[in-house]
């Protein structure tokens, strides 16, 4: 700790005596969303503001209104946002649009290198087009999928010896889909401590992206492909093949079976709130919410366990989350808005970052030796984002975001048609904007 | 010999204020007055539909500035008509729309009519009675997704309780036959008040003196219903009906809120649909003659429905 303050203190120092001479004291706005990282965000940033001179505002928004506000500002050229930590899926739009400030130029000239961030999060929230080296973000905040469960609960000798005659295996972190969905069913409508428990939370939210961003996770590892590896937009025969068809089948199967009643239209919030509550054994989740978790009265202190998407038959994947930041092209303080950057990408800040309960993108921050067991869920998140898979990150991603969730919602939620014809009807949706787009 | 209003308001205009102004006319005047109210309509209400009239005829994309906008003709217009999904929404729209009316309606004419009558307290219910409308319909729809709550929610309890059901076992939002019902009766709660209020100023404005009438020529008090109080406050409850109807027309927030949709596009209503297709995919032009459909058809249907308001006023 003394020698992270101390690293903190001198690249502090160092960095203040360049910044503070660099451009005159400005006023900056940062835009994300409104949620626990960006409490943290605002913390960190004081270290910002008092070697640079310059001022920091934020502009939060809540998740499930944050891309139609931004992205309202970004497309109507607006001047709010001097910074912006855009969802992962924007950054095509982005650099295609003209919203972001390509930053090659200003990573060469500063020495800041996009071999120093996690792969996955370079290429998942600063690439455009994906592996390629035009970078229009500087990874930010990493965060994936992953799933909370009640360890205590767990560990109860009555629960294991039952689920043990039950299902002839010890009551433990699930090593597949099929065996969370047992472990789901085997809590589903339960008494304990005298109250009805539910088996998992998982998303189910409609009118943003919930549930899209919840089915994914068991798509990708029943076979789901976005499209064909050899010919880009070919989609027919990926997105709807039979592993796809049974994936979402899966999905189904574990909303009908094992999920609170009245759980239709549930995303982020409602699960931390079900967990929390103690309503349900596990959750499907961001990992950002790991921190609440574990610092909660009633699930944290040891209460909790934490655990990556499990394999199914096609392999292991889990949905990526996280954001990059990137400079808004219609801002007047670019200048001083690239000295955030440069600010923010230091190794010390990095750190500092982290600790306070931001998930930094920094190899050197999660690749050193204390870092999985610096927390209890450290480990699962490194773990979870060696396994990522992201959405489409396309200029038309909310064209192509749409009809997915109207597709699935219509299939696992209102219990319409078939899991085969919702992905073929997903498959006419997708292959009609690209060819709007002038792709296919 | 007829005049134009800007010559009627110059009649009006008092002889000593043109003297004052030197060199100006009365009707200058006038147009002085007149001109920065038209030139606000003309800025915030048709220059806007001219505007989006002719947007509805291209691709134009607000997010895509940098595309060439081309002209398509009638495309835009014959996709959304041949769109099953847009005709789903259309529907969904429809029966949230009859429904809300005629509960409304009813509940509403009820309440007026009891609240009309003389008795201690009526003043303090009618104010309890109001309080929903006076709730911004976010909160309102948030609240009800807590009073529709499986677990939790009072409105499964009390089903509960008089049907002997167990609340956990339906989701009111979450069921694909009681979604479309749940923004139904979450909407007659809020606005049943409104129709309400309109009602009570329509049978406050039926002079006793007609019921006094009809007590002379022992009419009964069903016959004073059918024959006097109905005809006289229908005008007042149509003009209910037209407000609820094209504000039900546009419904947004409440059920964005209470369901966001869904399950599935259930109940994705025509402005909810209007409001994805412009501002979260972006299809300015597509969504500008969804706009101008929705347009003309309210602005048909509420055009006959004046016509026929007016001809109940005359009778």
């Amino acid at each position: 700790m003394n020698s992270n303050m101390m690293m903190t203190a001198a690249a502090g120092a160092l960095l203040a005596s360049g910044l503070s001479t660099a451009a005159a004291a400005e006023d900056l706005t940062l835009c994300w969303a409104a949620w626990d990282p960006a409490n943290a965000l605002i913390e960190l940033s004081r270290d910002f503001e008092a070697q640079s001179g310059h001022t920091m505002s934020f502009e939060f928004v809540p998740w499930t209104s944050f891309a139609d506000r931004m992205l309202n500002e970004l497309n109507s050229g607006g001047q709010l946002c001097d910074l912006m930590i855009g969802d992962s899926q924007w950054i095509g739009g982005g650099a295609e649009n003209g919203h972001y400030v390509k930053l090659n130029d200003f990573f060469d000239a500063n020495g800041i290198s996009m071999d120093d961030f996690i792969p996955a999060t370079v290429t998942g929230y600063a690439e455009w087009p994906k592996n390629t080296p035009n970078y229009y973000a500087l990874p930010a905040f990493g965060d994936v999928v992953g799933w909370t469960y009640r360890k205590d609960w767990f560990e109860r000798p009555e629960l294991q010896a039952e689920f043990m005659e039950t299902y002839g295996r010890d009551l433990d972190v699930p090593a597949s889909l099929a065996e969370l969905k047992d472990i789901a069913e085997f809590f589903q409508g339960r008494d304990i401590d005298g109250t009805t428990v539910y088996g998992a939370a998982i998303y189910t939210e409609r009118g943003s992206e919930g549930i899209t961003m919840g089915v994914t996770n068991a798509l990708y590892n029943y076979g789901f492909l976005y499209e064909n590896p050899d010919q880009p937009y070919d989609l027919d025969g990926f997105v709807n093949s039979a592993g796809a068809v049974e994936g979402l089948e899966f999905y189904k199967a574990l909303y009908d079976a094992a999920t609170p009643p009245g759980s239709s239209n549930w995303y982020m919030g409602e699960n931390i709130d079900a967990y929390r509550s103690g309503q349900v054994a596990m959750q499907m989740n961001f990992a950002f919410i790991w921190p609440g978790v574990e610092a909660d009265p009633n699930v944290g202190g040891g209460n909790s366990g934490y655990f990556a998407n499990p394999p199914g038959p096609a392999g292991q994947f889990a949905q990526l989350g996280g954001q990059g930041i990137s400079v808004v092209a219609y801002s007047e303080k670019q200048d001083a808005a690239l000295e955030y950057i440069q600010w923010f990408a230091q190794p010390a800040v990095q750190a500092k970052w982290w600790e306070l309960g931001g998930y930094s993108a920094l190899s050197a921050v999660v690749e050193d030796p204390g870092f999985a067991t610096s927390q209890p869920y450290a480990q699962t998140f490194l773990d979870s984002m060696a396994i990522v898979k992201d959405f489409w990150a396309e200029p038309a991603y909310a064209d192509l975001l749409l009809p997915m969730q109207e597709r699935v919602h219509n299939y696992v939620v209102a219990g319409t048609g078939t899991a085969q014809e919702a992905l073929d009807g997903l498959v006419r949706d997708w292959t009609e904007v690209f060819e709007d787009e002038g792709k296919i | 010999m007829t005049h134009s209003p800007i010559d009627r308001a110059a009649l009006r205009t008092p002889p000593g204020m043109a003297r004052r102004i030197r060199g100006l006319s009365d009707r200058t005047i006038a147009w002085i007055f007149v001109a920065p109210t038209i030139f606000l309509l003309l800025a915030v209400n048709i220059f806007p539909l001219i505007w989006t009239i002719r947007l509805s005829f291209t691709n134009f994309r607000v997010n895509r500035p940098n595309n060439a906008v081309e002209w398509v003709g009638l495309e835009n217009y014959r996709r959304i008509l041949s769109d099953p999904d847009v005709w789903n929404t259309m529907q969904a729209t429809a029966h949230f729309l009859i429904w809300t009316i005629v509960l409304q309606v009813l509940i509403g004419f009820t309440l007026a009519y009891l609240i009309n009558k003389k008795f201690r307290g009526n003043d303090l219910w009618t104010t309890i009675i109001v309080f929903p409308m006076m709730l911004s319909p976010a909160v309102v729809g948030n609240f009800w997704t807590f009073l529709y709550q499986p677990q939790i929610g009072l409105f499964n309890y009390v089903v509960s309780f008089f049907t002997g059901i167990d609340p956990a076992s339906f989701s009111m939002i979450g069921d694909v036959h009681l979604a479309p019902w749940a923004i139904v009766i979450a909407d007659t709660w809020m606005w049943t008040p409104f129709v309400m209020l309109i009602c009570l100023a329509g049978l406050r404005s039926i002079p006793d003196s007609i019921y006094e009438a009809a007590e002379c020529d022992r009419a009964s008090k069903w016959r004073q219903f059918w024959t006097i109080t109905l005809p006289m406050a229908l005008p007042f409850l149509m003009l209910a009906v037209l407000f609820r109807g094209i504000e039900n027309f546009k419904m947004f927030d409440l059920v964005v809120q209470l369901t966001g949709g869904g399950p599935g596009n259930l109940t994705t209503l025509t402005s909810i649909d209007l409001k994805r297709e412009a501002f979260e995919k972006w299809r300015t032009g597509y969504s500008s003659a969804y706009a101008v459909i929705l347009f003309v058809s309210v602005f048909g249907l509420a055009s006959i429905y004046v016509k026929a308001l007016n001809k109940v006023k005359e009778r």
